[in-house]
């Protein structure tokens, strides 16, 4: 296979990867309005999560089934607890008080789990890989994670256009008063939306935990990764998150080959690019 | 002069300050003072990719402190932390903290080069001893020497001197080089074609990628089209880990042979498994060295913490060793600085790593071992070069 074809595949398959990680980012930031800087930790946690589930169950997709819905719940509980007081203030406050998150969860990581990296294992049948070139094989658990990302984004899709879940949603993110005046509960539905958000994090840090090693800080460039994507994408939009990542993913890959010098602002000069062409992002309501 | 009979807050405040001021002056004691506890201010990192690192060495230091009783020259000693983060942007902060702020008697740090260099200037201007037990910068012991700052790790470019002599010696003619792009890396590099390319090796590119970016994949496709002998690599901690699983995962560890120095394999061996076999890296350090010292600190090392020490632990012991013989020349008296310098600059011990001894510029002059990573352990495999020290380009202390 030619060389820009097979970075073009890399790219596509770190920008699904980076997809994951932003979505639930996008809809907080979103629906809710909440700055989430510990987005990145509850990747960290689900990253660590899927190590002590895999040393357990063996298959990284029996973690993923036991760690999702272990995620909503602490989400749940995460929101209850911090996160519902910061709705009616101001973002300076959000930052701080997620920001505190990320360091008593890092401590809390390093209590558990120490920090040495780990690796977690990529399951016996998704061994090996598809040779796509002399000496170069394309592993088959990336592509099997970036079919996954696929269908995760497609539900999600489905789920916010066509269910009445989605419809409270997207009812909530452009006019909250409306929402409540029509007899819903938008503090169950910042629970539910919020609590979902962890949980995808902690699926994208579950699903690339074989691909990653897994380490201390190991969620902090997906924090500011994940931050680009949303704001290329337009806040609070799946599709532009989605398209916003293959983007960055794409960029990112053709980058390094093309421009090795420049590879790590190729990224941010794509931001620069998109905000100048269209300050709201791509997906996002004029600014 | 006050009018007003009320205490005002102000009034109190001033107040409060004074008392404080005068309950802090009976306590304040001259630096040298017998019995005293020394103040060693410890720049490392403790989260991020280098945490791991950060950890082992304070460990180890730590441990040799305790078998001494707790005191070295007879001063207690009394570690004084600041997390470095591995961020070059805060590391005057940083350092400040511990100088200006602690005012620590002893400095010791750090894991990071970039960090380590802003550390360095800062502690040259003090004029304070410190000790480097793991940032690699060539320049921290070459243009940049001073007589106050020691070195017990390795400069970043003599593990690459070993490893290209031991790839000619293996044969490999071709190879590419795969770095993070940050002093480190290209020291490291440098270090490599030293000896590759005077040995008639060929190196056929050399990739780079910003440090801390783990996405080897562009990379990891770009060696296979070039389809070189072997590959010479430096990364470190959580990015070696995964560079060597995507490594293997990309079918290149069946063609291309991965070499690089110790630090692509060092404490992430376990982890790495069936994935890390066949690396072969060049380090100061094999766990089965067969001497006295190695023996007895990796039982007392693994009795203390139920883990076995890495080459950074190692490090770490004999940053305090060589702090333990300069204030034991001088009673603990660190005002004594020209006394304490000179013990440790002639220093010489036998460490778990063997002989360890400084070289002019106070980088240490130590063999390098070739090992083989097989099934989560490095394996010896022969002593790559005896005596390696690095030269003192541009330090006016040699």
């Amino acid at each position: 296979m030619d060389l820009v074809l097979i970075q073009l595949l890399n790219g596509i398959q770190y920008g699904l990867l980076i997809f994951l990680a932003a979505s639930g980012l996008t809809l907080v930031f979103g629906i809710m309005g909440v700055i989430n800087l510990s987005h990145g930790s509850f990747y960290m946690l689900g990253a660590y999560c899927a190590l002590t589930l895999t040393q357990f169950t063996g298959d990284i997709f029996f973690s993923l089934a036991l760690g999702v819905p272990l995620a909503f719940l602490f989400g749940v509980i995460i929101e209850w607890l911090f996160i519902r007081h910061l709705y009616d203030r101001d973002h300076l406050q959000q930052v701080l008080l997620t920001f505190a998150l990320i360091l008593i969860f890092n401590e809390v990581q390093k209590i558990l789990w120490g920090s040495y990296p780990h690796s977690v294992p990529v399951p016996g049948y998704l061994q090996g890989g598809v040779k796509i070139s002399e000496l170069l094989s394309y592993p088959y658990y990336r592509i099997a994670v970036a079919a996954f990302c696929v269908a995760l984004a497609l539900a999600m899709m489905f789920v916010i256009q066509k269910t009445r879940v989605g419809r409270i949603i997207r009812a909530g993110e452009s006019n909250r008063e409306m929402v409540e005046a029509l007899g819903i509960d938008s503090r169950l539905l910042f629970r539910f939306v919020f609590a979902a958000g962890v949980a995808l994090a902690a699926t994208a840090g579950i699903v690339a935990s074989p691909l990653e090693s897994v380490y201390p800080g190991i969620g902090e460039p997906v924090l500011i990764i994940s931050f680009v994507v949303v704001v290329i994408g337009g806040i609070g939009s799946i599709k532009g998150a989605f398209l916003g990542a293959l983007l960055i993913g794409i960029a990112d890959a053709l980058g390094k080959v093309y421009f090795p010098a420049f590879s790590s602002s190729v990224v941010y000069a794509l931001m620069a690019a998109v905000l100048i062409a269209r300050p709201g992002g791509l997906f996002g309501r004029a600014a | 002069m006050h009018n007003k009979s009320r205490i005002t807050r102000r009034d109190a405040l001033k107040l409060a300050g004074a008392g404080a001021a005068v309950a802090a002056f009976p306590f304040a004691r001259p630096a040298i003072a017998q019995g005293a506890p020394l103040k060693v201010g410890l720049l490392l990192p403790y989260s991020g990719t280098f945490a791991a690192l950060g950890d082992a060495i304070t460990n180890a230091m730590d441990l040799y402190v305790k078998q001494q009783g707790g005191k070295l020259g007879g001063r207690t000693i009394q570690w004084v932390k600041v997390d470095d983060e591995s961020k070059p942007e805060r590391a005057v902060e940083n350092t400040s903290k511990l100088v200006e702020g602690e005012k620590v008697d002893v400095l010791i740090g750090t894991v990071h080069s970039g960090v380590a260099m802003a550390m360095a200037k800062i502690a040259r201007e003090a004029g304070l001893p410190t000790l480097i037990p793991n940032a690699g910068a060539n320049a921290l012991t070459r243009s940049q020497c001073a007589k106050n700052i020691f070195r017990t790790s390795f400069g970043n470019s003599q593990p690459g001197v070993a490893a290209g002599k031991a790839m000619i010696d293996a044969g490999i003619k071709t190879a590419v080089t795969y770095t993070w792009g940050y002093a480190a890396g290209e020291e490291s590099v440098e270090g490599f074609k030293q000896s590759f390319l005077a040995g008639g090796g060929k190196i056929v590119k050399e990739i780079r990628l910003p440090f801390p970016n783990v996405e080897f994949q562009a990379g990891l496709a770009e060696i296979a089209s070039l389809k070189p002998q072997a590959v010479y690599s430096f990364y470190a901690g959580g990015g070696a880990l995964k560079y060597m699983k995507d490594y293997a995962a990309a079918g290149l560890n069946k063609s291309v042979q991965l070499w690089g120095p110790g630090f692509l394999t060092d404490g992430v061996e376990k982890a790495a498994g069936e994935a890390g076999n066949g690396v072969k890296t060049a380090s100061h350090y094999v766990d089965t060295l067969d001497n006295a010292e190695n023996k007895k600190f990796r039982a007392d090392y693994n009795a203390a913490f139920k883990v076995f020490p890495d080459v950074y632990a190692v490090q770490g012991w004999d940053t305090t060793h060589l702090l333990d013989i300069g204030l034991k020349a001088v009673g603990g008296d660190v005002s004594k600085k020209d006394d304490l310098f000179k013990a440790m600059r002639n220093a010489k011990f036998n460490s778990p790593r063997g002989p360890f001894r400084l070289s002019a510029s106070q980088n240490p002059i130590h063999n390098f071992y070739l090992r083989e990573l097989k099934n989560g352990e490095n394996v010896f495999v022969k002593v790559a070069a005896t005596d390696v020290s690095d030269p003192t380009t541009g330090c006016s202390l040699a």
